[in-house]
């Protein structure tokens, strides 16, 4: 057997083998039958009994494409799962190598690198137009896998990876040079060591939300939040085997299947999960959180499919020219332009548009970027309101416009010119009355009356928090007659508190050590804010199940029924203290807090609101588990869509306040809660990326008792404060003071 | 004088610690499915996270408290008559036999016979530089201490102070401390012996860990 011979054997053996991993058990048939001819036509050239086998290894190798595309057809999204993981599956430096004319790494060399699942390079593409070259540089931002190289951590970036992620978007953004993120992550590496996997996740989002340069990502494993912390693209595609998900299959198994930490799921759950999260690009598409996809050979692409690469290569210039053409020229120029481009026998390499924009070229670049988002998922969420209601809340929205336009645009702006020139008009105005008044003034001038001393007759009244005998609202709790025992107590010897004051007097605060019994949203709605001047909006938006998820129905109506509210997110405008406030609460109390299409709704809607009437924001969470797995991808995107509406008004000059309770965890702190500058908690609160159990499966170490304590993540720079619950009032108010200033708005 | 063999004597006789479980407050006591003879384990994990076995639960104004093991052991008695009844504050519930292990006996009589010298605050410690060349030369049994005698060097944050032992006079037996890290205040640093008390110990702490079997 020569060499040649040798080589395409030995690679139809290892396609066998990887088609016998990513199917686990099925398919068992042809795979078989493949094998047996693998084996007999070894044998038979081993003995030499082959006249031809040129053509015989070549009409095997056409058995086996025969057979790999019979298969595709067959292919299940957790095949799809297995086939994104498999270490033969192309990663990140095969596209470098293939894609890309030339490339210098620059966030570190393999294992010596900050994070090595992080991979940033500077790459060049070279076009060519008649005879002249030209050289495009992009930033290559993205999670390398390395063919199952243990350092790499199968591509789950430490929160400092993302951080070395953010900075070269930073100096991409200076340098003028788009980024092409590749995404091939299973999701982040759940540590809570500065910068911290929620926070930084956050920062990148928030970043991205922004950035003034074109943005493309590619998608092949895109695991939840460490997808989102370099996914947020003005063009999304996806390989055609890739998935998208809000979680693993395995996590959501883990989750339906109530199991705990060190049991396994069922396979078959797991399948089950897989396929009804809808995770695959085709979904994703259909979903619209993809612009397209990029079709793989059968059974994935591995590093050895050229034309995959070439393929790949012609999409992601298309890409990049086409949100650079999308962000500049005239729009019938565009339009000529985008059509050539989409023509499918042009060659992109043949091609040349300048990928540099213009200041204006790049608002526009970013407000597309965030409208695009702003869009995503709003089908997903119920929303039952007569059309008539819906409307005459859009054209109230709209006749208020020219107002607010006139009263913060103008007047504002020129607030203290204007005032001046009033004072300046009524000096006048009073020095001629009196001028024309004196000679009246000065008949009718009576001898002056005896002005009498100022007595104190009675010591001024204090009514602040503090002197308050009675809370607004008492938790239902404190009618029920018992004692319960701190959990402090072993450590700090608490005696049992009983009920009936603790959920009223003592406003569920242990009377020794402090510790926070949970407490009901309500009970902050009523104490925090001034009586009667809460105004909720946007109530009918209610939580569905936009996926159809098995059985989900149910348990959301069981939800709504128990706490009587539509979603887990309730919207309102309050005061405290005569101050107006915009004000998103996320309930723990319906369905553990989790965000989904309904409450990332209510969310945006109420940051646009507090925008057009110049109110600071306050995101108060009761208690938020994440994001609602069962909504998959309708979810997820609520993340980087959020945190583009918090972007927004920051940007616009809002003052953003965050404020965790009770368990808040995961998505929405990796995102458009974590993004805050200014993060405060309330006392016995837990926050952080991920539960102990799922770090101690994902990372294998063991997570020592209260550490995502709110002390633990002030220690570690997470928050900037923490407050005694029975404080949050006066705390919030002198919040606004000092850092909303005067108009409690920035700008 | 304490006579270390007497000692290991005594331990050998009863190579257990009896646990009273008493109740911390009153209420009314239920037993689980514990019964006499029964094992339970105390608080378990890296960080002792896991609580022990569950022993009783004790109730007083409709707040169960449970009543867990705080160590590791066999349950020599309890006191099943309480079943159901309301109880005073330390009424005992049962007692639990925690057999000795090891390194338990070794302490025991190392606590008995060393004088401990504890770290005046917290800090970085190192012998005096004539002190560290005799152990080095020898063992640390080789250096005599006495009172009032300067032996050690104490640094925190660049700042260097000499210490001077106090206690009885002896040999070190045991060093607790090492090199470049960092000692809480109070803990311990060193362990004093009598010379002539110095094969005692050793004979007895070698038999302690060759001929101790731990049990339960």
């Amino acid at each position: 057997m020569d060499n040649n011979i040798e080589k395409r054997l030995q690679s139809l053996k290892d396609r066998l083998s990887y088609a016998r991993d990513i199917f686990a058990g099925k398919h068992d048939d042809n795979l078989s039958m493949l094998e047996e001819k693998l084996a007999e036509f070894n044998a038979r050239a081993s003995m030499g009994e082959m006249q031809d086998p040129y053509a015989d290894i070549v009409s095997l190798e056409d058995l086996f494409s025969y057979v790999e595309s019979r298969l595709e057809g067959l292919i299940t999204p957790m095949d799809k799962v297995r086939i994104v993981r498999h270490p033969q599956r192309i990663c990140l430096r095969d596209i470098l190598e293939n894609v890309y004319d030339n490339f210098t790494e620059v966030g570190g060399q393999d294992e010596h690198s900050l994070d090595p699942s992080m991979l940033i390079a500077r790459a060049v593409i070279t076009r060519r137009r008649g005879k002249k070259t030209h050289t495009q540089s992009v930033m290559i931002i993205g999670q390398e896998k390395g063919h199952g190289a243990e350092f790499r951590n199968g591509g789950s970036v430490k929160p400092w990876g993302n951080a070395k992620a953010q900075q070269y978007m930073r100096v991409a953004e200076t340098e003028g040079i788009p980024i092409h993120a590749y995404i091939f992550t299973p999701g982040s590496y759940p540590v809570e060591d500065y910068p911290g996997a929620a926070q930084q996740i956050a920062r990148n989002i928030y970043c991205m939300a922004g950035l003034r340069v074109p943005v493309i990502a590619v998608i092949s494993e895109g695991g939840s939040g460490g997808a989102e912390a370099i996914g947020l693209a003005d063009k999304r595609l996806m390989l055609s085997h890739g998935y998208y998900s809000v979680i693993s299959p395995e996590g959501a198994a883990a989750i339906e299947g109530h199991l705990k930490a060190g049991e396994r799921a069922t396979p078959e759950l797991i399948e089950h999960c897989a396929e009804h999260l809808h995770i695959t690009a085709q979904d994703n598409l259909q979903f619209g959180y993809i612009d397209r996809i990029i079709q793989e050979p059968p059974l994935g692409a591995r590093p050895n499919h050229f034309d995959f690469f070439r393929q790949l290569r012609q999409e992601i210039i298309r890409a990049t020219d086409e949100v650079v053409i999308q962000s500049r020229g005239l729009p019938g120029f565009r339009k000529l332009a985008l059509a050539r481009l989409r023509r499918p026998d042009i060659n992109l390499d043949e091609t040349h548009i300048r990928w540099g924009l213009s200041s204006g070229n790049k608002d526009r670049l970013v407000e597309r970027r965030q409208q695009k988002y702003l869009h995503f998922a709003r089908e997903a969420a119920l929303d039952k309101r007569p059309f008539l209601t819906k409307n005459a809340a859009a054209l109230r929205d709209w006749l208020s416009k020219p107002w607010v336009h006139l009263k913060y645009d103008f007047y504002r702006k020129h607030q203290r010119r204007i005032k001046s020139m009033v004072e300046e008009v009524g000096g006048e105005i009073d020095l001629i009355k009196a001028r024309l008044f004196s000679p009246w003034r000065k008949i009718a001038r009576l001898p002056a009356k005896k002005t009498e001393a100022a007595e104190l007759t009675s010591l001024s009244t204090w009514v602040d928090d503090q002197r308050r005998s009675k809370w607004n609202y008492l938790s239902p709790r404190y009618k029920i007659d018992r004692t319960l025992t701190c959990p402090n107590s072993a450590t700090y010897g608490c005696l049992d508190l009983w009920g009936p004051d603790l959920f009223a007097e003592f406003a569920g605060v242990c009377s020794h050590c402090g510790y926070h019994f949970p407490m009901e949203p309500e009970w902050y709605v009523k104490n925090v804010f001034d009586v009667d001047s809460v105004y909720e909006f946007n109530a009918e938006i209610e939580a569905g199940n936009p996926l159809n998820f098995p059985g989900f129905d149910e348990r959301v109506a069981q939800a709504k029924a128990k706490t009587g509210v539509k979603s887990g997110c309730m919207t309102f405008e309050a005061r405290i203290d005569g101050m107006k406030i915009v004000v998103a609460m996320l309930m723990g109390t319906f369905r553990g807090g989790s965000v989904g299409a309904a409450e990332g709704y209510k969310f945006v809607e109420a940051a646009e609101r507090a925008a057009k009437k110049r109110y600071p924001f306050l995101a108060y969470v009761h208690g938020t588990a994440g994001i609602r797995i069962q909504e998959g991808t309708h979810g997820v995107i609520q993340m980087p869509r959020c945190t583009v509406a918090v972007r927004r008004y920051v940007q616009a000059g809002g003052l953003y306040m965050v404020l965790y309770d009770t368990n808040s965890f995961a998505g929405p702190v990796a995102s458009f809660l974590g993004c805050s500058p200014y993060q405060f908690a309330v006392r016995s609160s837990n926050i952080g990326f991920a539960g102990p159990g799922v770090i101690k499966e994902t990372t294998g170490m063991d997570i020592p008792p209260k550490y995502h304590r709110s002390y633990r993540a002030l220690s570690r720079g997470h928050i900037q404060g923490i407050w005694d619950r029975r404080q949050i009032r006066a705390n919030l108010k002198q919040a606004l003071l000092t850092i909303g200033g005067r108009n409690l708005y920035y700008r | 004088m304490i006579d270390i063999s007497k000692l290991l004597d005594e331990i050998k006789a009863s190579p257990y610690r009896e646990i009273v479980i008493s109740t911390p407050h009153t209420g009314v006591v239920t037993f689980g499915e514990l019964r006499e003879g029964d094992t339970v384990v105390g608080p378990q994990g890296q960080w002792k996270e896991k609580p022990g076995t569950r022993l009783a639960t004790l109730e007083r104004e409709r707040n169960p408290k449970p009543i867990l093991a705080p160590e590791k052991g066999e349950i020599c008695r309890i006191h099943k008559e309480l079943e159901g009844r309301f109880v005073e504050a330390g009424t005992p519930l049962m007692i639990l036999r925690h057999m000795l292990t090891r390194a338990e006996v070794e302490h025991a009589i190392l606590k008995k016979a060393l004088h401990l010298f504890r770290a005046p605050e917290r800090a970085k410690y190192y012998f005096i530089p004539e002190v560290e060349k005799k152990i080095r030369a020898a063992d640390a049994h080789s250096v005599q201490v006495r009172d009032g005698m300067e032996l050690l060097i104490m640094s925190r944050m660049k700042r260097e102070v000499p210490l001077n032992y106090s206690g009885p006079d002896g040999v070190i037996y045991a060093i607790y401390f090492t090199i470049n890290e960092n000692m809480d205040a109070g803990a311990p640093l060193l362990g004093v012996c009598p010379q002539d008390q110095l094969p005692a110990i050793q004979d007895v702490i070698m038999r302690v860990q060759t001929e101790w079997t731990e049990r339960g």
